[in-house]
């Protein structure tokens, strides 16, 4: 047991975190937020878990997927925020119609 | 703030029990994992020497796993057509900027873009390379749109287009040219992998630079009829 599975462990408490966020939420604004925390719980269980062997060094793989993922994360939420902006444009509420008339 | 009904109580009670469960099922597998054997960290190290460069995530990146960060690449420029595509944000406000935005990007920018340049360079034997160089450069661009500057005529047109997809055309260029000469796409021989790295590094940074300000902005800049010297 080392200090590596703490910031794992912290890591799974912010994806969970996130999800509850994602799931409790209408408002799609939070809920873009919500999927960028749980991202970041997935980011840093990778990070820690990579260094996880205390005699060897941490193992670059995961590190260099984290570094392809912030920069995937960070355009996906870019559009998603355009999308969100378009849907606030058509119906007026940041919100996605769930089928049911009004 | 929001016309639906909040969900009820014992909705959230039920929903907070379930992903309790679910944070211990994940933190259990999570710490089961620590008797397991080591990842790819040994067969990086061997093969390190052939790569190019010293750093085994850069490594990683460009040579062994060079199809992620390709197609990493192109999910950049997708995402940026598809915010285009969309006609962007129609109706913001622009505010002028104060005046401490204003001295300090006056002051940050060209130190960004030297600490973008260090980034890059370094990056072949310590932390850092093209996606901490682009990221930094793309802050700086983000600091000159909020303090009101934007492209020129001349830059907005064919050049900045240009900009966009060069980090994904050289990784192609470079991919498909080692495939014609002999070798497996994206297999960069030894004596040349330093070199060819730190090519498609330059390009990937200021791709991903001109990527995440033009994400920002959201909006295509416009190239304005009459003046366009460059763009036909």
């Amino acid at each position: 047991m080392s200090y590596v599975f703490l910031y794992a462990l912290l890591g799974v408490g912010l994806f969970v975190l996130g999800l509850y966020a994602l799931i409790i939420h209408a408002h799609l604004l939070r809920k873009i937020l919500a999927i960028n925390v749980m991202g970041t719980g997935v980011f840093l269980v990778l990070v820690a878990l990579a260094a996880r062997h205390p005699d060897a060094p941490p193992d670059p793989v995961p590190h260099a997927m984290v570094i392809t993922g912030i920069v995937v994360a960070v355009s996906a939420t870019a559009l998603a925020l355009i999308l969100m902006l378009k849907v606030y444009a058509v119906t007026g509420k940041a919100e996605l119609h769930d089928g049911k008339p009004d | 703030m929001t016309d639906n009904p909040q969900p009820g109580k014992a909705f959230r009670l039920l929903l907070v029990l379930l992903l309790s469960a679910v944070a211990g099922w994940l933190g259990y597998a999570v710490l089961a994992l620590s008797s397991s054997p080591a990842g790819l960290g040994e067969q990086v190290a061997t093969h390190l020497d052939t790569s190019g460069v010293g750093n085994p995530v850069t490594a990683v990146l460009l040579n062994f796993r060079g199809y992620d960060t390709l197609l990493e690449m192109a999910v950049l420029l997708v995402a940026l057509l598809g915010v285009w595509s969309l006609g962007g944000i129609t109706d913001y406000r622009e505010s002028p900027p104060g005046p401490v935005l204003d001295t300090l990007s006056r002051l940050l920018v060209p130190v960004l873009i030297l600490v973008a340049a260090y980034l890059l360079w370094v990056g072949a034997d310590a932390p850092g390379g093209a996606f901490q160089a682009g990221s930094v450069l793309g802050a700086a661009g983000v600091l000159l749109l909020l303090s009101g500057w934007r492209l020129g005529n001349r830059f907005a047109g064919l050049l900045l287009r240009v900009v966009l997809v060069l980090g994904l055309g050289l990784f192609v260029i470079a991919g498909t040219g080692l495939f014609l000469i002999g070798g497996a796409f994206l297999e960069y021989p030894p004596s040349l992998a330093g070199g060819l790295i730190l090519l498609v590094e330059a390009a990937a940074t200021m791709t991903i630079g001109a990527t995440l300000a033009a994400l920002f902005l959201g909006n295509r800049p416009r190239v304005e009829p009459g003046k366009v010297d460059q763009d036909k």
